[in-house]
């Protein structure tokens, strides 16, 4: 929320500067006397774990670059040399690797959490559209990265992703013969990739950006998903939600510290420790974890009236992620947190289940039950966003919404007992 | 400070004023976007890309019922030694039914000898034709990608896969040699 700036310059060379660049008063106002509301539980920090992720991915990147060659014959040689000559290159490329992984985990974390407590209700809409924009920031930015290593897996996850756009009505390959820069995935393709994959980092960096002053300007949403009603309903950012960021960072950097140092590879796939080989496919492709829910959703859609399946895959997989961007519109009820809403709480945990089932059915071949289950989960992916939120506002009785944030705690005892739940 | 703003926008100046916004701001934006194409255009491929390999293959050492892959610009090539058996099963599908219909004959030059682009029509991975097993339903090819199958005239018959496999271009310079390109 817009505040009164509290920033008092402590030094004689602090006051010249605020003058001339107020960046102190900046980084006071928004995360030291930030006015939080102060009910955030741990689901919040999900934000903060964020961008140090993006930190460690841009500081590894950078370090790993100044060893790693873009080229068709010496990528795969030069990600070896990482691994092998380099002082501690095993780390920087595990780290990288690893980090983006956990990325994503945190990103799925942090985007559930919005969808659940309604962060993306009005006024938080522009905020939202900022998430999703940087969500498909990172799919394209771990993609051009997982392509580097120039491996077997690398190579066909180029061809596969790619090829996608050769659906593209009357100038598809034309357009292949673009992005590639050839007449399939070569050296120009990895040369391009590689620029890209750089510059996406940084892209993100910006965005973050945007993201965070968008979320000052209405301040944060909350567990309960009232307004900040005054100064009783908030505490300030420091040393309140520093130190809890702080302590959740803290857990998270264990977990990532665990897959770095104990099993650096249980998340990748061996075949991409085979050198690239344009003339054979490995037997069974498959993407990264974090992209299997919708390589299920790609293959799920069969024929459907005059557009062929191939096309319709394609269809789907992008409507699934752009979808997100009309979720403030799609969803009709005004209540925020889905501790309220007693039917959109179940809805939102089928929801969970179908995105699971979805990457689990996108880690199998696309055939019998597995390609049931994709069908009925990508079924459900959509009917959640685009029938079940529009009707629910309509449908659903929410219970009764706290007067203010303070209230259950400071009011009486069946008020607070709501307050524990969810 | 909210005074004659009315005023203003009626004065007789407006629309020479507009005029001259619009036109300048159209021809910066025409040039802008017109100094896009070279950075969108060195993305395209390369002259030395382009420049049109051709690839030429000597048949006499490809026995009955073998195949090999031959490289064309960069793609495999199939080229497929077929025995009676396939090329009557090729001539006997049942042009009709199928998703992308050709006839055998519009495929080949000559029965024997099938040749076609080793890219699976579906998402571009490479289709295989392992004797012993991987050949799919119809005994042609099989995509391990997404399962899709192609028959001995390597048309799609079951699959994602929308189309059949591209038939090169390709002539033969005498009876065992044929040059693709
Ligand atoms: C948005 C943040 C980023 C994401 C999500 C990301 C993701 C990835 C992924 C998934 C890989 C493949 C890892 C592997 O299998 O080895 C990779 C490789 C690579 N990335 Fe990034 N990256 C990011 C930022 C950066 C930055 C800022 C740089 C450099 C300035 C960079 C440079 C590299 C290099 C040189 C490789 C190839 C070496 C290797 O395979 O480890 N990345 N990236
Ligand atoms: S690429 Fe061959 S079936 Fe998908």
């Amino acid at each position: 929320m817009a505040h009164a700036s509290t920033y008092k310059p402590r030094s004689g060379f602090a006051r010249w500067l605020d003058s001339r660049l107020p960046i102190m008063r900046l980084a006071h106002d928004s995360f030291v006397d930030f006015p939080t509301p102060k009910n955030l539980n741990y689901w919040w920090t999900f934000g903060g774990i964020l961008s140090v992720c993006l930190v460690i991915l841009i500081v590894s990147g950078v370090a790993l670059s100044m060893h790693y060659t873009p080229h068709a014959d010496f990528a795969f040689a030069s990600v070896e040399h990482i691994m092998r000559d380099v002082n501690y290159g095993w780390l920087l490329r595990y780290m990288h690797a690893n980090s983006s992984s956990m990325f994503f985990l945190a990103v799925y974390i942090h985007m559930l959490r919005g969808l659940y407590y309604g962060s993306y209700k009005e006024p938080r809409e522009v905020l939202w559209i900022l998430g999703v924009m940087l969500f498909i920031l990172m799919i394209a930015s771990a993609f051009l990265g997982y392509v580097l290593p120039w491996g077997q897996m690398s190579f066909w996850a180029a061809t596969v992703i790619t090829n996608l756009f050769g659906v593209i009505p009357f100038i598809g390959d034309e357009v292949l013969a673009w992005l590639w820069g050839g007449f399939g995935v070569d050296g120009p393709t990895l040369n391009r990739f590689y620029s890209l994959h750089y510059l996406l980092a940084f892209l993100i960096a910006g965005v973050v950006v945007l993201h965070i002053w968008a979320l000052h300007v209405p301040g944060n949403n909350n567990p309960k998903g009232i307004d900040v009603k005054g100064p009783q309903d908030t505490i300030p950012f420091h040393p309140y939600y520093t130190v809890k960021d702080g302590f959740a960072l803290g857990v998270f950097l264990i977990v990532l510290a665990l897959l770095i140092f104990y099993a650096p590879n249980i998340l990748g796939h061996p075949d991409n420790y085979i050198p690239a080989d344009p003339l054979t496919t490995p037997e069974h492709i498959v993407p990264e974890w974090y992209f299997l829910p919708f390589y299920a959703i790609l293959r799920a859609v069969p024929d459907i009236l005059f557009i062929p399946a191939k096309t319709a895959g394609v269809i789907a997989m992008l409507l699934a992620i752009f979808t997100l961007f009309l979720l403030p519109w799609l969803d009709s009820s005004k209540v925020r947190s889905a501790r309220y809403r007693p039917l959109f709480k179940q809805f939102f945990w089928i929801f969970v289940i179908a995105c699971v089932a979805l990457g689990w059915a996108g880690s199998q071949s696309p055939e019998g039950m597995a390609l049931l289950v994709a069908r009925i989960s990508t079924l459900y992916y959509f009917a959640f966003f685009w029938v079940i939120m529009p009707l629910l506002g309509v449908i659903e009785t929410p219970k009764s919404v706290p007067d203010s944030i303070s209230k259950p705690v400071l009011g009486s005892g069946s008020a607070a007992a709501s307050g524990t739940s969810g | 400070m909210a005074e004659a703003h009315v005023e203003e926008d009626q004065s007789p100046d407006t629309d020479r004023r507009d005029f001259l916004y619009i036109a300048t701001t159209a021809v910066a934006g025409i040039g802008a976007a017109i100094s896009l194409w070279p950075f969108i255009d060195q993305m395209n491929p390369t002259a030395n890309v382009q420049a049109l390999a051709t690839t030429e293959v000597d048949l006499s050492p490809i026995e009955t019922g073998q195949t090999i892959k031959v490289v064309w610009q960069g793609k495999p090539v199939y080229v497929r030694h077929r025995t009676q058996e396939q090329i009557k099963a090729a001539q006997s599908a049942p042009v009709d039914d199928l998703p992308d219909p050709e006839t055998d004959a519009d495929r080949v030059q000559q029965d024997q000898w099938l040749i076609v682009v080793g890219i699976c029509t579906h998402l571009g991975c490479i289709p295989v034709s392992d004797p012993d097993n991987l050949r799919g339903e119809f005994g042609g090819w099989f995509c391990p990608c997404h399962g899709s199958h192609y028959d001995d005239s390597g048309r799609i018959r079951k699959g994602p896969a929308p189309d059949n496999l591209a038939v090169p271009p390709y002539q033969f310079i005498d009876d065992n040699k044929i040059l693709i390109g």
